[in-house]
């Protein structure tokens, strides 16, 4: 089963190299817009940047969930068959995927851009996963800490809203632009919820392990935040649509739930940190240092996410780079860093020497990695600032091209931090990389 | 947790049925050739609809109500490869799909909403078409 935890893992570092290297022609495009436009222009350079980033998450947070079940929780899988079925079926959707693109047979829906009939083996491999899951778990935990909830309900939640995301397919729904519309983002808003509940839980469990303290996952505490995320993933989506003709009870109603979401996992990574001794810290160094890199990244996204969260204050942010920083601070800051750790966790179990080798490169890419990334998230917010005063705050407004023109410095500047996120990936995964390439001990 | 699986079908039907529902008229089968045209060049990856979408070109929900843009002026952009449009090869009917498609999501409602009105309570009321 190592194996097979091994191979998602070493393909998620691929998918974030690849997805980073994608991000980086993107920003070209942004600033340089001839740049490869004849060979592969933004509108495919975008979904190949975005499916693949989103593949990292997935197959990492898919492949610590099973090393943790096997190799940590000592659970023994219901079916090693249905994993390697899982696996094989996610690596066929992945080329898939890609053949979608390079072909030019799109679905065109945002952020899921491939061709809609992937769908269909994606959700196979999901039921695999959740049939594996829970019949490995049901049978051998009879009280489960939370990240085994988190876990069970990231992959149940997944199959029902990728379902979802097809429901464009269905004519009741295609027919009416603004049903179509809102469903659509619906199935987004809730699906973020669905990897942050694997992700989440991945963080839950790292803590529990760097600090050998089992009580972390089992706390009321850990109970109560874990039904507010429930409750978010369920009604929180439509902050997404504040703007949207909906009828005003949906966005009431998301208003209400969506000021909670970002506490959940700061409160429990502040009681940790406040209780770990520094012998833990240093025995996973690499982990803790990732994991603090979160808690920062959680506060900034928090306050951005608080704000935005604010029918006011999204009616000027709404449509501009300030929500493009929020959901790459969230998708960078918050599930890449816990991922990053959670894989040096691993690696740090199987390979610790070899590991140890690669010190004096992932040090110096922890930092550039974060630094990066607090400049293009910086950069993120100018442009939307600029972009929101261009909609909103100018009597005869400019047009859009002359914008775009307007915040350019700032996208310089966001494409150079764009290709400092990519180095400090680059130092962080290859280690990992050729860690997960050597015989395990 | 009977309760809660219970809730969430409850909810989702609502929101399918009432949630989601104005009285926007239903799309035109030229309007849905347009969409699909829209998707099948994944033109969502530069444009939005309502700020969703892409920020490498402008949003689109109300182009052709717009006083200095129009029906003729999408048409005219379409092939053009200008900047960082790809250089696509529409036909006069698939122009004119696209150009329907738009008309008839301009018909849905406003964006940016410039007068929208709002209260103390951090509250924004949307402007509505068709209600």
């Amino acid at each position: 089963m190592k194996k097979i935890a091994s191979i998602f893992i070493t393909l998620s570092l691929l998918a974030l190299i690849a997805g980073a290297i994608f991000g980086a022609l993107a920003g070209i495009q942004y600033v340089k817009p001839d740049f490869l436009k004849e060979v592969i222009a933004f509108n495919k350079m975008r979904p190949f940047h975005v499916s693949t980033v989103l593949g990292w998450i997935i197959l990492c947070s898919t492949g610590g969930i099973y090393y943790y079940l096997t190799e940590v929780l000592k659970l023994k899988l219901f079916s090693k068959k249905l994993a390697a079925a899982h696996l094989i079926l996610f690596i066929l959707c992945a080329i898939a995927i890609y053949v979608s693109f390079f072909t030019g047979n799109m679905g065109g829906r945002e952020y899921f851009a491939y061709a809609p009939i992937i769908s269909v083996p994606i959700l196979l491999g999901w039921m695999l996963f959740g049939v594996n899951y829970f019949k490995t778990v049901v049978k051998q935990v009879k009280s489960w800490p939370v990240y085994l909830w988190m876990w069970g309900t990231g992959i149940g939640f997944m199959i029902y809203h990728l379902g979802e995301t097809n429901f464009w397919l269905i004519p009741y729904f295609r027919e009416n632009f603004i049903k179509d519309f809102a469903v659509q983002w619906k199935s987004y808003g809730s699906l973020a919820g669905c990897w942050n509940m694997l992700v989440y839980g991945t963080a839950i469990f790292l803590m529990s392990k760097v600090k050998d303290d089992d009580n972390i996952g089992r706390g009321k505490k850990a109970f109560f935040f874990y039904f507010l995320g429930l409750f978010n993933l369920m009604l929180g989506w439509a902050h997404h649509t504040y703007i949207v003709p909906t009828q005003p009870w949906v966005r009431y109603l998301a208003y209400g739930v969506s000021m909670t979401e970002w506490i959940i996992l700061i409160s429990i990574i502040i009681d940790w940190k406040r209780s770990l001794s520094t012998e833990k810290k240093k025995l996973n160094d690499i982990s803790y240092k990732f994991l603090m890199a979160t808690d920062f990244w959680v506060f900034f996204n928090l306050f951005v996410a608080l704000l935005i969260s604010i029918p006011y204050i999204n009616l000027f942010t709404h449509g501009t780079h300030i929500t493009v920083a929020h959901s790459m601070g969230t998708t960078i800051g918050i599930n890449t860093t816990i991922l990053i750790a959670s894989v040096f966790y691993i690696v740090n179990r199987e390979h610790r020497e070899v590991l140890n080798k690669f010190a004096s490169i992932i040090k110096p890419g922890f930092w550039i990695f974060n630094v990066s990334l607090g400049i293009f998230l910086i950069c993120l917010l100018m442009g939307g600032v600029e972009k929101s005063v261009w909609m909103y705050f100018t009597d005869e407004p400019s047009t859009f091209g002359q914008m775009q023109d307007k915040i350019q410095p700032y996208m310089y500047v966001f494409l150079a931090a764009g290709f400092g996120l990519l180095l400090g990936i680059l130092m962080l995964a290859v280690p990992m990389l050729t860690c997960l390439t050597k015989k395990s001990k | 947790m009977t309760a809660l699986v219970v809730m969430f079908v409850i909810y989702n039907v609502v929101v399918y049925t009432q949630g989601t529902s104005n009285n926007t008229p239903k799309m035109s089968e030229q309007a849905i050739k347009g969409e699909q045209l829209y998707q099948d060049n994944n033109c969502t990856a530069c444009h939005q609809f309502y700020g969703l979408g892409g920020y490498l070109g402008p949003d689109l929900t109300n182009t052709i109500s717009h006083p200095n843009k129009g029906a003729a002026y999408v048409k005219a952009f379409l092939n053009s490869g200008i900047k960082t449009m790809p250089k696509f090869n529409f036909t006069e009917e698939e122009k004119d799909a696209l150009a329907q498609f738009l008309t008839e999501v301009d018909q849905t409602g406003y964006y940016p909403i410039k007068d929208a009105e709002t209260d103390a309570s951090g509250w924004v009321g949307i402007k509505y078409k068709n209600q």
